[in-house]
């Protein structure tokens, strides 16, 4: 492990990851492989997209790191450590001041923007995995675009469930060309990755896979012409902090009282419409 | 091409090994039964050729090893044959051999002109996926977006191979072997092909059992008129089903006619040997 480099990798190894990533640009949707490398954190805490953010990340950058809607989980603190002890790039929680964006399970609340880029954690990229276990032939399945396994497996579902039950990870037709992985996100973030203005970039270190999502390209959920894809249903809920009625609220059960409360899984979001609320309420005692 | 043919193989070869210098050549190779003894290379479907005529049920007899299954595996395209023909009496490829073309293409004639039933279960079915999934299957490759239709197909059919509807949930992993075969049969028809494959549909069933399956087969081709290729190793299965037969002995052809003419009258002594071993 050498201490000396910036961003943790030596050169060679950056410009190797940057190489796949450029590759992954150039064919939404694709997986791409490359070398995983060793990282001081374990396989399958974040290690993939770790790797695309260290090689991605320059000085003037502003790095975000949220774990399933919060950035203080364990695993985002000691990747934000890890990233900081070895770039001294500036830290933050508000999605708007991010240049890059390192996340696992979620997107965030606020719109990202152009110029931004949003680093996607990745356990499975292959969406193809349950009905063909063989890595070979997954690839002669994407190249020949002969993806009635991914649907079958949505067909199945609804023949158990009546509905299409993927709690996370829809798979997405990205560009008209390839099935994806959108990463375990809820089926409410899919919509935000289609047309997206940010450059999503998506990182799998035990797959040792990398695909990406550049921005303003089509990425469409799969759904059956009688199943349309639906979004997860918060209607006639809102956070119990911060009131908020459509971002994605978590459910949380009082074991004291018995009772449900919803609240923002985006805290950052929650944090920051709570301090709005209280800024508006005192400029509004001040007039 | 057969004018009347629906489907016309000329020629079919498929070897597993690359072959050595002297069984390269036809007429230096000395093979025993079916390989080369000197490089270990084998011929397993040998000159194949003959015509499917629309409507008929071909039987394809021979004892075990004799190429049956990869002569069906290369029709198929689950294996690509070594040289040969394949032509198919359909607008789409008129005249051409279709064996040559891109693997997209082969898939498309796969899932919209065939239908294949599976020696094994294990290779036709996704023993983990509900029996309604395994038939949604091949209709979501022929490209159903509905599910709502491809339930009302699926519904259909498993009534045809006689699957009460009340298991059309259950994986076919908790069927008995006869179900298994009759869902691969359902599935085959799913998207009405103009030509099935059957191989060994009936080996390893119980004997009132295979009856039951036998007369389904029997019955949908009577209904739909669907073309067959019927393989089996059991001449009691031919003698029912097929309007004509190939022999098949090591990798060729052997002899071929109609079944009933064969059963009366064979003229290789392999053939004849085989017949009267039945009788
Ligand atoms: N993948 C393979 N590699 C090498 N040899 C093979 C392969 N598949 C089949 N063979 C050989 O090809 C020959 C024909 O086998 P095939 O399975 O087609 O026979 P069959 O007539 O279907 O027999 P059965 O009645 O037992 O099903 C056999 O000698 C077999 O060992
Ligand atoms: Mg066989
Ligand atoms: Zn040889």
């Amino acid at each position: 492990m050498n201490q000396h480099h910036f961003a943790f990798f030596d050169e060679g190894s950056k410009k190797e990851i940057r190489r796949t990533i450029l590759k992954a640009v150039a064919i939404p949707g694709y997986q791409v492989p490359f070398s995983s490398r060793e990282m001081p954190i374990a396989r399958g805490w974040g290690t993939g997209g770790l790797q695309i953010t260290l090689s991605i990340i320059g000085r003037e950058d502003c790095l975000k790191v949220i774990d399933q809607g919060s950035d203080e989980s364990v695993n985002a603190v000691s990747i934000k450590k890890l990233v900081h002890n070895t770039t001294s790039v500036e830290i933050t929680e508000r999605t708007q001041e991010a240049t890059i964006i390192q996340s696992r399970h979620r997107i965030p609340e606020i719109p990202l923007q152009g110029g931004q880029i949003l680093v996607l954690q990745v356990p499975t990229p292959e969406p193809l995995r349950q009905v063909e276990p063989r890595e070979y032939m997954t690839k002669i399945l994407h190249s020949e675009e002969e993806y009635s396994g991914a649907w079958l497996q949505l067909f199945e579902q609804i023949m158990k469930y009546g509905r299409t039950a993927t709690g996370a990870d829809h798979p997405v037709y990205v560009n008209s060309r390839y099935v994806m992985a959108p990463s375990p996100i809820p089926r409410f973030d899919n919509v935000k990755m289609n047309e997206s203005d940010a450059l999503i970039l998506l990182g799998a270190g035990r797959e040792k896979k990398i695909y990406a999502i550049p921005p303003y390209t089509d990425v469409q959920s799969l759904a059956f012409e009688d199943y349309p894809f639906a979004v997860e249903e918060f209607s006639g809920k809102s956070c119990r902090f911060c009131g908020a009625t459509d971002v994605f609220l978590d459910e949380v059960l009082d074991s004291a009282t018995g009772d449900v409360h919803y609240q923002c899984n985006d805290t950052s979001y929650c944090l920051e419409q709570l301090n709005s609320h209280e800024k508006a309420k005192e400029e509004s005692s001040y007039a | 091409m057969h004018n009347d043919a629906i489907l016309s193989v000329k020629n079919l070869e498929k070897q597993f090994g690359p072959g050595c210098s002297t069984c390269h050549n036809e007429s230096t190779r000395k093979l025993e039964k079916n390989y080369c003894p000197q490089c270990g290379t084998v011929y397993a479907c040998r000159n194949i050729s003959f015509n499917l005529f629309p409507g008929e049920i071909l039987g394809i007899v021979g004892e075990s090893g004799s190429g049956k299954s990869t002569l069906m595996q290369c029709l198929y395209f689950d294996e690509a044959a070594t040289s040969g023909e394949l032509i198919l009496n359909n607008q789409e490829f008129q005249e051409e051999n279709v064996l040559e073309l891109s693997s997209q293409q082969k898939r498309y004639i796969r899932n919209y002109h065939f239908g294949m039933v599976y020696q094994n279960p294990l290779k036709g079915l996704k023993m983990d996926f509900s029996a309604m999934g395994n038939i949604a299957e091949k209709l979501i490759a022929a490209g159903g977006r509905n599910v709502a239709e491809m339930e009302s197909i699926g519904k259909t059919l498993l009534e045809k191979v006689h699957i009460p509807l009340f298991r059309m949930k259950e994986e076919p992993k908790r069927f008995s072997g006869g179900m298994q075969q009759r869902v691969q049969i359902a599935k085959a028809l799913s998207n009405n092909p103009p030509i099935l494959f059957l191989d060994e549909v009936t080996t390893g069933l119980d004997l009132s059992v295979q009856a039951s399956v036998l007369d389904l087969i029997k019955t949908i081709q009577r209904e739909l008129g669907i073309s067959m290729i019927v393989v089996s190793h059991d001449l009691a299965v031919i003698r029912m089903l097929a309007d004509r037969t190939l022999v098949m002995l090591n990798g060729e052809i052997i002899e071929e006619g109609l079944t009933d003419q064969i059963l009366e009258d064979p003229q290789n002594p392999y053939t004849q040997q085989l017949v009267y071993s039945l009788l």
